[in-house]
């Protein structure tokens, strides 16, 4: 359904953030990339929908070539392409229900959209949405009045009221405590197998990827290094991935280096992988 | 290096190296004379009878000031709503202006950098010129009166109210605006849903602190003929009706700061 | 419509944008008294037609000007006031920040005692609230014409600006420094010198470099009511209708306030 052909991007400065990247996603599969800091994840998904221009290569949804769109005809691939961020990216002044009716933005007029009428089935479907995840009491809340894990939840109901094929989905859990973690990478999951989604996930967090993504894709300095099914992730894939580090032995107690959200981590939820995982973060942080 | 040893051997410390110190040294020096070269200058051009006499001319005119003729005040409220009027009018016409004109100037938001440095200069042309320079201009061209205190105020609060303004849209959260754009939404409705909610409160708050300023510069505007309580103001002034003036000083003084009172409870509402 | 109501209405499809004040009666009160107010306004204001349309052309011309600005017939008016402002810009920057420091401490509530306090915010209130020019014209028939009494104008507006700003900096300082050198045993002025100064220099010099922008700019105004400056010089050409000499003018205090920006925005970085 998706196919990356030999993406690259350089950014006018000159770094090289992806380099030839070839791709393809079926239909209903969910990845994750994973990758340290700076090997160009962001950018790749970003790529995807154009938020950032790539430089060379060609990307085709369902036969389009995305990377050729302007105007009229971006706004109409965008839609259908649902984005969930990292700080949720709400906009923090506009209650609970204007955020997710911006999903449908690509499909109403400028004037339809300032009065905020928005279509009967648009305003069914946004609430039905906001039940899905949870929140149908926080109509008229502010965005800024939720907790992290609530804006996440908003965040996710706005990317699916585009009704849209794939789903980009940029470190949903980076700004959330590891229990919410979990339940936001089930939700994802679920409502992909609901609807037959394809999403490309970025996550720092190798042991959730193993638990929520039918494939892992390591990139590593703007190139793929790893491409295959959460089991065949090994500790030497990781080196390639993410350098020398240690990856099976416990590590020793966390130093202060370790910010708290990563140190949580270690708590009892999912010894093997946390183990994993803070380890990961420790060695990018150093 | 700040730390030096002696010829003891002793380190020693000093805040500054002996380079940076005699710099510092040299700049006080250039900025002391070129101070005095200034004194000097407007000293020349003083006469010094005038200012030896001026506190025996400040008692002088104390005296004349009071007690102020307080019946002179019930000639005042026509031209104190003019003047209200004035800075009302033009704040809202100003601001009218400025608004797209912010949008423009702001680098995530112009169209066309060439389009940017154009609002630019309109801004820095607004700011630049003073509220009384602008109604000097606009009596010579529209005639004297209240038209064209207002537009003088419009064309000086542009320049304010879209720099500020224009700071505060380059100062949002690049996040929400590439989560609209995500959406695939047109560049109308990114600006509407992710810039507008931003930027409101600071578009409220500098457009209120605007207003309040206006209302102490049309007070002033009729000095030039553009309206307003200036022209009572002008006209006590060259009658040297001195204690007609301190009724005019009060009214100011008590407008401004009723204004000043307003702009600051509205800014406090919306923060 | 309660919270409850609007959920019910939204799982229908019906759903509006929650209203910015939500007493009714209040929303259109407020909606009402605006179009009055408006109204009352705009019919007040007298506007004589036949002037404005004899003033198009005047208009054209002055547009006209600014395309070809003459620099040269009144040179020497034009350096002369040019000179003056620019003097009166620097002296009274200077002399305005240097009294503005002892008021700005004293209208600072948490190091000033009371009476001290009342009394520089009384000096601050009064300077803050005359215009420039108002100032300008009781200095003018206290010290006489010319640059002098611009000079003292300019002073007497900057302490009033500076010293609120510098008072309410003062007054969100981080306090915890302040402890810290003052639980050293430094006296009153140590403990100015070396927790609150650090604090406020920065801003203070940025604030200068502000206010040196505006009395560049207010320098070229009091000129009309005679206290020196260039203002005197463009109030001149302009009701002589020397248009040309007036766009020179204009153009060169947009020049001028322009580098001053540029510059003042260097040296902020350079304090930082």
């Amino acid at each position: 359904m998706l196919t990356l052909t030999g993406v690259g991007k350089r950014y006018p400065t000159g770094d090289r953030a992806l380099t030839d990247i070839e791709l393809t996603l079926p239909k209903g599969q969910v990845m994750a990339l994973i990758g340290p800091s700076g090997a160009g994840k962001s950018t790749l998904i970003r790529c995807v929908n154009r938020l950032v221009e790539p430089t060379q290569g060609s990307i085709r949804l369902d036969g389009t070539e995305l990377t050729k769109l302007s105007g009229h005809k971006l706004r109409h691939a965008r839609r259908s392409m649902g984005m969930i961020f990292q700080e949720y990216a709400l906009v923090d002044r506009l209650t609970v229900m204007e955020n997710v009716l911006s999903g449908q933005l690509g499909y109403v007029g400028f004037w339809r959209s300032f009065l905020r009428r928005y279509p009967q089935e648009a305003v069914v479907e946004a609430f039905r949405l906001l039940e899905r995840v949870g929140l149908p009491h926080a109509i008229d809340k502010r965005a800024d009045a939720l907790s992290g894990g609530q804006r996440q939840r908003v965040g996710i109901a706005r990317a699916l009221l585009q009704s849209p094929k794939l789903l980009l989905v940029d470190e949903p859990t980076a700004s959330l405590d590891p229990k919410t973690s979990r339940q936001i990478m089930r939700l994802i999951r679920e409502l992909c197998a609901e609807r037959e989604l394809a999403a490309i996930i970025n996550i720092h967090d190798v042991a959730l990827a193993q638990q929520f993504a039918d494939r892992i894709v390591g990139l590593r300095a703007g190139e793929i290094v790893f491409d295959g099914l959460p089991s065949e992730l090994t500790s030497e894939i990781l080196t390639t991935i993410y350098g020398e580090e240690d990856w099976d032995t416990t590590p020793e107690p966390m130093d202060d280096a370790v910010s708290g959200d990563e140190a949580t981590n270690t708590a009892p939820i999912n010894p093997p992988y946390a183990r994993v995982m803070s380890s990961i973060e420790a060695g990018a942080a150093r | 290096m700040p730390v030096s040893t002696t010829p003891q051997g002793q380190p020693v410390w000093r805040r500054r190296t002996t380079r940076a110190q005699w710099l510092q040294y040299l700049a006080w020096l250039a900025g002391v004379s070129l101070f005095l070269l200034c004194w000097k200058l407007i000293s020349d051009n003083t006469m010094w009878v005038f200012v030896e006499d001026a506190g025996r001319q400040g008692a002088d005119l104390i005296s004349r000031m009071t007690p102020p003729k307080w019946g002179y005040a019930n000639v005042l409220w026509k031209p104190m709503w003019d003047t209200i009027n004035i800075a009302t009018l033009g704040t809202a016409l100003g601001i009218m202006m400025a608004f797209p004109v912010a949008f423009l100037a702001a680098r995530n938001t112009t169209p066309h950098p060439l389009v940017r440095s154009l609002a630019l200069m309109v801004i820095v042309s607004s700011r630049s010129i003073n509220s009384l320079i602008w109604a000097m201009l606009l009596v010579t061209i529209l005639g004297p009166g209240v038209l064209a205190g207002i537009i003088a105020i419009a064309l000086r609060s542009i320049g304010f109210v879209g720099k500020l303004l224009y700071e505060a849209i380059e100062e949002i959260h690049p996040t929400p605006v590439e989560a609209i754009s995500a959406t695939g939404a047109s560049r109308l409705q990114v600006m509407n849903y992710g810039v507008l909610p931003q930027v409101m409160p600071a578009f409220a708050g500098i457009s209120v602190y605007r207003w309040d300023i206006n209302i102490r510069e049309s007070t002033v505007l009729g000095l030039v003929g553009a309206g307003g309580i200036g022209l009572q103001l002008n006209a006590s002034i060259n009658s040297l009706a001195w204690d007609q003036v301190s009724v005019i000083f009060i009214m100011i003084f008590a407008t401004v700061l009723v204004s000043e009172w307003i702009s600051a409870r509205v800014r406090h509402a919306i923060i | 419509m309660s919270e409850h109501a609007r959920q019910q209405a939204a799982q229908r499809g019906q759903w509006r944008r929650l209203p910015l004040i939500e007493s009714p009666r209040l929303r259109w009160g407020l909606a009402i008294g605006a179009v009055v107010y408006l109204f009352l306004a705009l019919t007040s204001v007298e506007v004589n037609w036949a002037r404005v349309a004899e003033g198009a052309g005047r208009a054209v011309n002055f547009l006209g000007a600014f395309m070809q600005p003459d620099f040269v017939s009144r040179y020497d008016d034009i350096v002369a006031g040019l000179l003056e402002s620019l003097t009166m810009t620097l002296t009274s920057t200077v002399l305005g920040v240097l009294l503005a420091i002892p008021v700005g401490l004293g209208a600072a509530r948490n190091i000033s005692p009371l009476p001290i306090y009342f009394v520089c915010r009384a000096i601050i209130a009064v300077s803050r609230t005359f215009q420039e020019i108002i100032i300008a014209i009781l200095f003018v028939v206290m010290f006489g014409f010319g640059p002098f009494a611009g000079m003292i104008t300019l002073a007497f507006a900057t302490i009033g600006f500076m010293a609120k700003l510098l008072a309410e900096d003062i007054e969100d300082l981080d306090w915890r420094q302040v402890e810290a050198v003052r639980a050293t045993g430094a006296s009153w002025w140590q403990t100015m010198n070396h927790a609150v100064q650090p604090q406020v220099m920065p801003r203070l010099i940025g604030l200068s470099m502000y206010r040196l922008d505006i009395n560049f700019r207010e320098s070229s105004v009091i000129g009309i009511v005679g206290a020196g400056g260039i203002g005197a010089t463009l109030n001149t050409s302009l009701s002589r209708y020397e248009y040309d000499t007036s766009a020179a003018i204009l153009l060169i205090i947009i020049a001028i306030v322009l580098l001053c920006e540029y510059s003042s925005s260097h040296v902020r970085r350079w304090t930082q």
